[in-house]
């Protein structure tokens, strides 16, 4: 995986490149950053990288990632993140929007969860570890989803296959167009 | 202008009595179906319209209206006001579950013509009609004399948090819709089943027409027509998530003196999501 030239979407889907030399100066820093996941990614990671969004009103997005299956039965909820702030759980008004996670799970679920949801996360990445979450789950092919809903802004949802228990090392990655702008699943086989 | 408002209130007992005037359609249109959260507001509109959702004719009385909770008891309707075109109002849903907002009357009808070619209707705007009032209001020898046994239902669901079945129960009165697919379950792409019944039996040929919001905005109708099966089952599917409105029509002569004719009416509002 080579580092991609970074790059800026703006709320009017126009590409916003910043100049060569910030460009290489960040590009550097992402080779740094890179080199350093990968010594130390011997765990199991989902990360999830949002955009920098240049819009006047710009609200944290909601998101939520779970395992499903290939037809899209969701076997366990990996991350909620959502507006855990707000006076009488008002920040769960809006988890509906999370639309495909909403029916697949959040409606049946009450939150919080328990080691799953969370606040709200600022642009750029997150890395979510995923020892725990998997341990339970039968052999057989399974999706990651990973799903972001903003206020006044738009929806999006990524998913990455996965075939678990997994046998040898795996980096598998998903390119969003406005909402994500990556998923990344480290797997490592048990030892 | 005494006219005016006589004709009026003819097309809204019309409207309300009977499905068949095929121009006014009626409906509760909630202002979302699925809602997440420890309780959460919804507010419906509901009128009897020309178009899907285009209030344009006249307020539907919102107090006719019941709410059913998901463990089945009564709920206020709350902030209700009938204004021109529609009445509006809110219900606050406090319990997981889906919620039912609905109307359901029956009555007996009849259409006749006097001496001087007048068009009569029993019994009136909003008023439901007994056998033992249509003998003693209806005068028996009356030209193009019609009697029917009328039922009309009126239904839209509601969800807050995961959906659940239980105010989906048939009554055994009039035309009812039992939700193979739950109304608050239904997504783009997938199919859509739903089976009728009039009076507690299966509804063979039932016909229906599926009409989606935005209805003004269309040059043409792309409104889906289909015919209940021998066990009164539909299926739908939709690629475009909306608001829907659909209206069912049942008529048989299986009807008990001193009518000929049973006819029944259901409509449903429903959401169908995008995934």
């Amino acid at each position: 995986m080579s580092p991609a030239t970074p790059y800026f979407l703006s709320c009017d889907g126009k590409v916003h490149r910043p100049n060569k030399l910030l460009n290489r100066l960040i590009q550097l820093a992402l080779s740094l950053v890179l080199i350093g996941t990968t010594i130390s990614v011997q765990a199991n990671e989902l990360e999830i990288t949002l955009p920098t969004l240049d819009v006047a009103e710009y609200h944290a997005p909601y998101v939520a990632a779970w395992l499903a299956d290939e037809r899209g039965k969701r076997v366990v909820d990996i991350a909620v993140w959502y507006d855990t702030d707000m006076a009488n759980n008002e920040g769960e008004k809006w988890l509906k929007d999370l639309r495909m996670w909403w029916r697949r799970s959040g409606r049946s679920a009450s939150m919080p969860i328990d080691g799953v949801s969370g606040a709200t996360r600022r642009p750029g990445k997150s890395v979510i570890a995923l020892d725990e979450h998997f341990s339970n789950v039968p052999a057989g092919d399974y999706f990651v989803w990973v799903e972001a809903a903003r206020e006044l802004g738009g929806r999006e949802t990524l998913k990455v296959p996965v075939s678990l228990p997994v046998t040898q090392s795996v980096q598998t990655r998903a390119e969003g167009q406005h909402e994500l702008s990556s998923i990344t699943l480290h797997m490592e086989p048990a030892k | 202008m005494k006219k005016t408002l006589l004709i009026g209130a003819i097309a809204l007992a019309l409207a309300l009595a009977s499905p068949f005037s095929q121009a006014h359609r009626v409906w509760i249109k909630p202002s979302t179906t699925s809602v997440s959260g420890d309780s959460e507001w919804i507010t419906f509109d509901v009128a009897v319209a020309n178009g899907i959702f285009h209030p344009d004719h006249f307020a539907y009385p919102a107090e006719r209206l019941s709410v059913v909770s998901p463990s089945g008891e009564p709920v206020d309707i709350q902030n209700q006001q009938k204004l021109r075109y529609r009445s509006v109002f809110d219900v606050e849903l406090t319990q997981s579950g889906t919620y039912k907002v609905f109307n359901a009357s029956q009555s007996l009808v009849a259409f006749w013509k006097d001496e001087d070619g007048e068009r009569h209707f029993w019994p009136g705007r909003g008023k439901t009609g007994t056998v033992e009032e249509f003998y003693k209001a209806v005068p028996q020898d009356a030209n193009e004399l019609n009697v029917m046994q009328t039922a009309n239902r009126l239904e839209t669901y509601v969800t807050l948090g995961a959906p659940t079945a239980g105010n989906n129960k048939l009554t055994g009165q009039g035309l009812e819709l039992k939700a193979l697919t739950h109304p608050n379950d239904a997504y783009t792409g997938e199919p859509i089943d739903f089976q009728f019944f009039m009076s507690g039996n299966e509804a063979q040929g039932t016909k229906v027409i599926v009409v989606k919001d935005g209805e003004k905005y269309r040059d043409t109708t792309s409104d889906v027509e289909l015919v209940a099966d021998e066990q009164g089952k539909i299926s739908l599917q939709f690629d475009e998530p909306g608001m829907y409105w659909l209206e069912a029509e049942y008529e048989d002569d299986k009807a008990k003196a001193p009518a000929k004719k049973r006819r029944a009416s259901y409509v449903l509002v429903f959401e169908v999501l995008p995934l």
